[in-house]
């Protein structure tokens, strides 16, 4: 259990850091940033010391990312000056920051998916060059991986493409801290864990903490308040482009950090509405098989219901869910679905969004056959469906014409949903759609998806994040391609659900 | 595992067709005779290669060679310096083509279509007509005969091995192709993505360089709509050597494999196939979309 050794590790304020107490590895002072009209970051003061984790929290479109670019050096500000151990630099840009030993895992995947996992380690390090070059950089990578993942099964040699998107994210955080030429002093994992399952995010928390207490230092952007109270020694709070608190990690609880994000109202609505009674649910819409499975198990879902696929990330949840998609249009042995199906992507770079498209489009979509007028599309009804799922939803944009990829991404994972539910579905897939979103979103989209529930809408959830179950009816925990346990809600804990996925029971 | 085969196997196919067909071709003479052509495919192939592993396309690259040809034909006989400079400036071009290509953040169809015309223009400005002279050594080098081997099988083997340790095997050819892949990621490890560029563009023009001189050695003579086929040749012959158009996924192994496949296909298969040269080149088109679709199924089915 990674959480018995934080006590251990984690040091008691400013007391550790004897000598150099007042030593920033990196200041930033009023800093500010506008794109257009929008002003992302609005005078912001930040550092971080050395030998420190610090968290930072707020919604998307806060100006965490911002923020962070900032530090890694992509983004310059408008005003205000950055200080790096005490000297303010002129230009600060990625090669500076680099030489300076900051380095960062940025929130979308930043590797190159055509080479290998050797071959994106060495386009961090302009050292690794000349004669014998492969085998320092497959070497460097497979220690870092075994350091930080042991027991992951990822070779040096493997193209990043072939890879799980879980993997791909180990292989991103493991080469962030393979060291050369180059010092390492400060880490920024932005998401670190959003498509890590929880027991290879313990194994990344528990090496962070390793590393925080060799005396490095490090930034934790998450959305999974847990991970950041759990192993932050301070917490920075950012909403609309200010940091709006700051402290002690110890000073701060789950429903301070909520409410100083400002998504207290949503969630208390959440609860209540968790706790009202469930009708008794309809007929059945969708009674699948896993094409592993041996024994009789089987997932059924019926109209109302929201059923929960859990388990470790990539044991066969989205495989069926893509079997039972395609099973509503070309019958399928051992599928069974009776209902028109709709598909909210998990990787909505590759796998969701239209890139060209505007937002009305990219929602239009999956309902062309109710948008037409006569051979084309009516860009009245396409524009009046896009303007009622922006007031449901609450899609943050000042026109719905606008390029879907003007919407910080939260508001875009928002738009793919209301391409699902503003479908003829009757059957929701999603598959792990949160990865990534900030929790005010969260909790707007589960209201959302119980009330269509209520309405008798049917939900197929593969979530990797064990919160999000708990809005589930029904629970089915997936192992090796298989469903190993099924599970009531008011029979979910944590603990069964890794039982049965670290389990051997078949 | 079958996909990477997939080039090596239509080879294979081809070659069988043709043994079946008539074996006496499988011979030192037959083969020096029927791959007579591969070499320039094989350089313009690999050169619109290294623009492909950019994400990037050029339809110049047979008007090009073409220029080359002409270049190498006239000036590069009667006045070698003046020809050296020309060939090096037009290199040179290329990489100021990249360069544009990259700054201006213009669609590479659109500026290497246009340069397309421009080539071709100062190629017919060279020679109105066919003719010129190949220089001697070019003749001499294209005309060698090695023991047991025949020579565009050796030249094959040493382009597809020079490319691929300099494209797949050194530090700087993954830079080359991680452009291609991620190039927000390569900006974000602090590379240069216009140097990238340039490095590309400019690798196309040599080898589109080296492909219009292997071209007139061959032909010994040279006329500006020599090269005109060679744009979709250099294309298909990337993408049959199992190449992608976007992404950075490309093989130098591959694109030689596909350019000897062309090669192949193009004429002899269908000359002993007895099929009419009226009909030869809607022929070859329909070997491409049967091997190419090939590589889809195969693909997919891996996937």
């Amino acid at each position: 259990m990674p959480e018995a050794s934080a006590d251990i590790i984690r040091p008691d304020g400013a007391e550790k850091h004897f000598g150099a107490v007042s030593m920033d590895i990196i200041r930033l002072d009023g800093a500010e940033k506008h794109f257009g009209a929008v002003r992302a970051l609005d005078g912001v003061d930040f550092s971080v010391r050395a030998g420190e984790c610090v968290g930072l929290v707020g919604h998307n479109g806060a100006g965490k990312s911002t923020l962070m670019h900032m530090v890694a050096g992509t983004l310059t500000p408008d005003s205000g000056q950055i200080a790096v151990r005490g000297g303010v630099e002129a230009s600060y840009s990625v090669p500076r920051a680099q030489q300076l030993g900051i380095r960062c895992v940025f929130q979308e995947l930043s590797l190159c998916p055509n080479l290998s996992v050797a071959e994106n380690t060495r386009i961090n390090h302009a050292s690794l060059n000349g004669f014998g070059w492969r085998r320092k950089a497959a070497h460097l990578i497979a220690a870092k991986l075994d350091e930080i993942f042991p027991g992951h099964s990822i070779s040096a040699s493997d193209i990043v493409g072939d890879l799980s998107i879980t993997s791909r994210q180990m292989v991103e955080v493991a080469r962030a801290f393979t060291v050369t030429q180059e010092p390492l002093e400060l880490v920024i994992l932005d998401e670190p864990t959003s498509s890590l399952d929880a027991h290879t995010a313990g194994q990344l928390l528990a090496f962070v903490r390793r590393f925080i207490a060799a005396g490095k230092s490090c930034i934790l952007i998450s959305h999974v308040l847990g991970e950041v109270l759990g192993n932050a020694d301070r917490i920075v709070v950012m909403r609309d482009g200010k940091v709006v608190a700051a402290g002690q990690a110890d000073a701060f609880d789950r429903d301070r950090l909520v409410t100083a994000m400002g998504g207290a109202e949503a969630r208390e609505k959440a609860a209540a509405e968790i706790a009202s009674g469930k009708p008794e649910p309809g007929p059945l819409r969708v009674r699948a098989r896993p094409a592993r499975q041996q024994d009789g198990n089987e997932l059924i879902a019926r109209a109302g219901e929201i059923i929960g696929l859990a388990g470790l990330a990539g044991h066969g949840q989205t495989d069926l869910l893509l079997a039972i998609f395609a099973a509503a249009s070309r019958a399928k042995t051992g599928i069974e679905v009776t209902a028109p199906v709709a598909l909210v992507a998990g990787d909505r770079q590759s796998d969701g969004i239209f890139p060209q498209w505007s937002i009305a489009e990219n929602i239009g979509i999956r309902s062309l056959a109710r948008l037409r007028n006569g051979l084309l599309i009516s860009p009245q009804r396409e524009a009046e469906l896009a303007q009622l799922w922006q007031r449901k939803i609450g899609i943050r944009t000042p026109d719905m014409n606008n390029n879907i990829f003007s919407l910080s991404g939260g508001n875009q994972q928002k738009a793919l949903f209301a391409r699902a539910l503003g479908s003829d579905a009757k059957i929701v897939l999603m598959d792990d759609p949160m990865r990534g979103v900030d929790i005010g979103t969260k909790l707007e989209v589960y209201d959302l998806v119980r009330e269509e529930a209520r309405h008798g809408r049917t939900f197929l959830w593969y979530t990797t994040e064990t919160e999000e179950l708990d809005n589930c009816d029904h629970i089915y925990v997936f192992k090796n391609g298989r469903i190993v346990a099924n599970l009531r809600r008011d029979e979910l804990t944590e603990e069964k659900i890794i039982q049965s996925s670290f389990g051997d029971a078949a | 595992m079958l996909r990477s085969l997939l080039p090596a196997l239509s080879l294979a196919l081809v070659l069988i067709a043709i043994a079946w067909l008539n074996p006496r071709a499988i011979s030192y003479f037959g083969f020096s005779l029927m791959l007579n052509l591969a070499i320039p495919i094989a350089l313009a192939t690999i050169a619109q290669m290294f623009v492909i592993a950019g994400n990037e396309l050029d339809l110049s690259i047979g008007t090009f060679v073409g220029f080359v040809g002409c270049v190498t034909a006239t000036w590069l006989k009667d006045a070698p310096l003046l020809g050296v400079v020309i060939l090096l400036g037009s290199i040179g071009v290329y990489a100021l083509l990249g360069a544009l290509i990259h700054l201006r953040n213009l669609p590479s169809i659109v500026v290497t279509l246009g340069m397309s015309f421009v080539w071709q223009g100062l190629a017919i400005l060279i020679l109105p007509k066919p003719g010129g002279k190949a220089p001697d050594w070019l003749l001499a080098l294209m005309a060698f005969k090695p023991p047991f081997i025949p020579f565009p099988i050796i030249a094959a083997l040493l382009i597809a091995a020079v490319v691929h340790f300099g494209l797949m095997r050194t530090s700087y050819g993954v830079i080359l192709r991680g452009s291609g892949g991620n190039s927000a990621a390569l900006k974000r490890a602090g590379w240069s993505l216009l140097r990238t560029k340039i490095a590309l563009f400019a690798l196309t023009g040599l080898f589109g360089v080296l492909s219009g001189m292997a071209l007139i050695g061959i032909t010994t003579s040279a006329d500006a709509n020599i090269g005109n086929g060679y744009t979709l040749l250099s294309i298909a012959g990337v993408i049959l050597g199992g190449g992608e158009f976007v992404g950075g996924r490309v093989s130098p192994i591959g694109a030689v494999i596909g350019a000897l496949t062309l090669a192949l296909a193009a004429s002899p298969l269908l000359t002993f196939m007895h099929i009419p040269p009226d009909w030869q080149v809607a022929a070859n088109g329909a070997i491409l979309i049967i091997v190419l679709a090939a590589r889809v199924l195969i693909s997919r089915r891996e996937r």
